[in-house]
């Protein structure tokens, strides 16, 4: 049993918190993982991915050979598109619709939202709008986190107490709202 | 002990706390940057051992050696080009010997995510002719990090351990053993460590007869790995580090893989590379970085009889970090079926300055105080505000190392060039910008230093720096600029016209001018609300 993830988003979206929460519960779990990140410059709004690998057996590399992606789960459309070629022919792409214009040439929306659903399977949330009904529109990275959790080999129980681990510094409301985002999350993947 | 999920930079860390470590020292730098950051943490949590973030990386590897003649244990990291700053003291180090152990990490960033170059640490291993380690995972780095500390202390020498990208910034999880006790002081032996000429050629005569010793270590190393493929004689693989993880990898799924070693010390071990070679007509060799494995085993007129693939048989790119697709293609293995690539035109994503960041507006203020000023240059520094290269800005002409801004312009104005402007960071200033400064300043040189004062080492992720606010006004005042032309602005959208006066003023004036442009980083503001 194995599963390869690409992480996407762009810098400052939260994509080491996912990566935090999926690695600690595999450590929970008892599952083998490597997870390879981006830190530096491109932190800076630039393009960031890791690589995410969890396996009940050795993990050998730290990236994913291109092709060898279970899923591609991305804070940001235009990025879920960029890894493309990571991905199984039969992977599934789980990402937001809420773009992130940073740059001048975004392409057009509805073309990117056309291009991930190209996709064979994929899941596609508004992460913008269910962050904000979970109590905080900063969650949008854990709405997508609760979108991909049943295609996860995690289980889910290890996944809600990592969330609370992550944000016990918080103080309460923060851990429920993050809870309900990740809740918002999962029911509007499993609907979708 | 429990598993542990860490970084592998932090692995590196906790090996060294769990030897013993009583003095670490760094300058920030990606991807080296969170070993320190872990130490500093773990430091003021548990105050059992001092963790300092020094002003440059030479001043790092002094403080450390300081540690070890003084019988304790010490760890220096930085970034691959921060053992170019403190290269003096290393490569004295190896003459001058270790008396507490003394580990030095320089974290190689192949492929360029965030740096000038991709030179290779393992060369300085080679010219300092010390004893170097490799690990290829999280658990290597830990128990490699253990194991260099005692080394050190047996053969009396600073030991490097050799960090990529890929493996710093790399999470896993790690298996931990009982700590060591730190060391009680025990001074260095006068002698050795005072490096007059005549203690100087003793010591490198010393150095030079355990060169033996090493190669013997390294044979005997139990992180070198030697499997043989009894049944197939012609082709086999040399491996070092994270490049041993991607042919493991692509060879995961065979029956009967191909005869490997794994390298993960050096100098190289002779024994064991001599046994692959002899075994197989053909070597593949797979290493991130320069190809400093693959010329050593070519030498100038290769191997007769033997066929030896690399970087330099153009079988593996030359520039560039090594993927797991590169390295199966290497081994002869088609590329996997893939999701065919979107048609969709994917509009690059780059790195840019934050929303609100102060260098916007000093860039915005400086790009106009030079209109109409053909003959200008802006020699630029190491930070966030090299983005300042890009557009909208197109702010900056040079970036090359750490302070070269200011002395570059000093140059540059020496022959003539005018306007002369340096801009560099408050960290990068303090870290390499005081001694030009302090030249430039005695020949009134003809140029205008802007320092971009935002109180933090930013494009690390915001650790202290040592010339901010009026401690900088008065360290710029104490190096002799004159004090009418030490100018502070405040760089916000509201200032920018008196900013752009006030550069335009400076750039008027024919001698050394210094503008201290003052805004705090909005990242460390943010840290601070939140």
């Amino acid at each position: 049993m194995k599963q390869d993830i690409i992480l996407a988003g762009v810098g400052g979206q939260g994509i080491l918190s996912i990566a935090y929460v999926i690695d600690n519960a595999a450590l929970a779990d008892g599952l083998a993982f490597k997870q390879a990140e981006v830190h530096g410059m491109a932190q800076r709004g630039g393009a960031v991915q890791s690589h995410m690998r969890l396996s009940d057996g050795r993990v050998w590399s730290d990236l994913i050979p291109k092709g060898e992606a279970d899923m591609i789960l991305s804070v940001e459309p235009l990025e879920a598109v960029r890894y493309f070629d990571f991905l199984r022919p039969d992977g599934i792409v789980i990402t937001s619709s809420t773009p992130y214009r940073n740059i001048p040439d975004y392409p057009d929306l509805g073309a990117v939202l056309e291009a991930v659903r190209a996709a064979p399977r994929s899941v596609v949330v508004d992460s913008e709008k269910l962050a904000k009904e979970a109590g905080t529109v900063k969650a949008q990275n854990i709405v997508l986190l609760g979108a991909a959790s049943s295609f996860l080999i995690l289980k889910e129980e290890s996944l809600r107490r990592t969330i609370e681990a992550l944000f016990r510094g918080r103080g309460p409301t923060v851990i429920e709202a993050n809870l309900r985002a990740f809740e918002l999350g999962r029911k509007a993947a499993l609907g979708s | 002990m429990p598993r542990q999920i860490l970084l592998g930079d932090e692995a590196v860390a906790l090996g060294a706390v769990h030897a013993g470590l009583s003095g670490a020292y760094s300058y920030p730098g990606t991807p080296a940057s969170e070993i320190l950051e872990y130490l500093v943490r773990r430091a003021e949590e548990t105050k059992a051992f001092t963790a300092v973030w020094s002003v440059n990386e030479k001043v790092a590897y002094e403080e450390a050696l300081g540690v070890s003649f003084a019988g304790k244990r010490a760890l220096v990291s930085f970034k691959h080009v921060g053992l170019n700053v403190a290269a003096d003291p290393f490569m004295n180090s190896a003459i001058t010997g270790a008396n507490g152990g003394l580990l030095v990490v320089s974290a190689d960033d192949p492929g360029m995510h965030s740096s000038q170059n991709e030179q290779d640490s393992r060369y300085y291993v080679q010219f300092a002719k010390i004893f170097g380690f490799e690990p290829s995972d999280h658990q290597e780095a830990y128990d490699m990090t253990r194991e260099a500390f005692d080394l050190s202390e047996r053969l009396g020498l600073p030991v490097l351990l050799r960090l990529v990208t890929r493996l710093s910034h790399s999470r896993s999880a790690v298996e931990t053993r009982d700590p060591r006790p730190q060391n009680e002081l025990r001074k260095g032996a006068g002698k050795d460590w005072i490096l007059l000429p005549v203690n100087a050629r003793r010591r490198f005569g010393q150095l030079l007869d355990r060169q033996a010793e090493m190669v013997r270590l390294s044979d005997e190393s139990p992180f070198n790995e030697l499997k043989l493929n009894a049944k197939d004689r012609t082709f086999g693989v040399l491996a070092s580090g994270i490049a041993y993880n991607y042919f493991r990898e692509a060879v995961a799924g065979d029956a009967a893989p191909p005869s490997f070693l794994k390298v993960s010390t050096y100098p190289l071990p002779e024994g064991l590379i001599r046994r692959l070679v002899e075994h197989v007509d053909t070597i593949l060799v797979l290493e991130d970085g320069y190809p400093f494995i693959e010329r050593q085993l070519k030498g100038l007129f290769g191997v007769p009889g033997k066929t030896i693939l690399g970087k330099t048989s153009g079988t593996l790119p030359a520039a560039g970090e090594l993927t797991p697709d590169i390295v199966r293609k290497a081994l002869g293995l088609g590329p996997l079926p893939a999701l065919a690539a979107s048609g969709l035109p994917l509009a690059g994503r780059p790195p840019q300055l934050c929303v609100g960041c102060p260098h916007i507006d000093t860039f915005k203020a400086l790009n106009q105080a030079l209109e109409g000023q053909a003959g200008a240059n802006v020699f630029s520094d190491i930070g966030c505000y090299t983005l300042g290269a890009l557009p909208p800005y197109n702010a900056i002409q040079s970036c090359v190392c750490m302070g070269a801004s200011v002395s570059m312009a000093r140059g540059a104005a020496d022959v003539g060039l005018h306007p002369a402007v340096a801009v560099i960071g408050d960290s990068t200033f303090a870290h390499s910008g005081i001694t030009p400064l302090l030249g430039a300043v005695r020949a009134d040189a003809d140029m205008t230093v802007i320092i971009l004062d935002n109180a933090t080492t930013a494009m690390t992720g915001g650790q202290p720096t040592y010339g901010s606010g009026p401690a900088l006004l008065r360290l710029v005042e104490g190096l002799g600029v004159a004090k009418e032309h030490i100018r502070t602005i405040e760089p916000l959208p509201k200032n920018h016209e008196q900013n752009v006066q006030v550069i335009k003023d400076e750039i008027a004036h024919r001698g050394l001018s210094v503008i201290v442009a003052a805004r705090e980083c909005v990242q460390e503001q943010r840290k601070k609300r939140s």
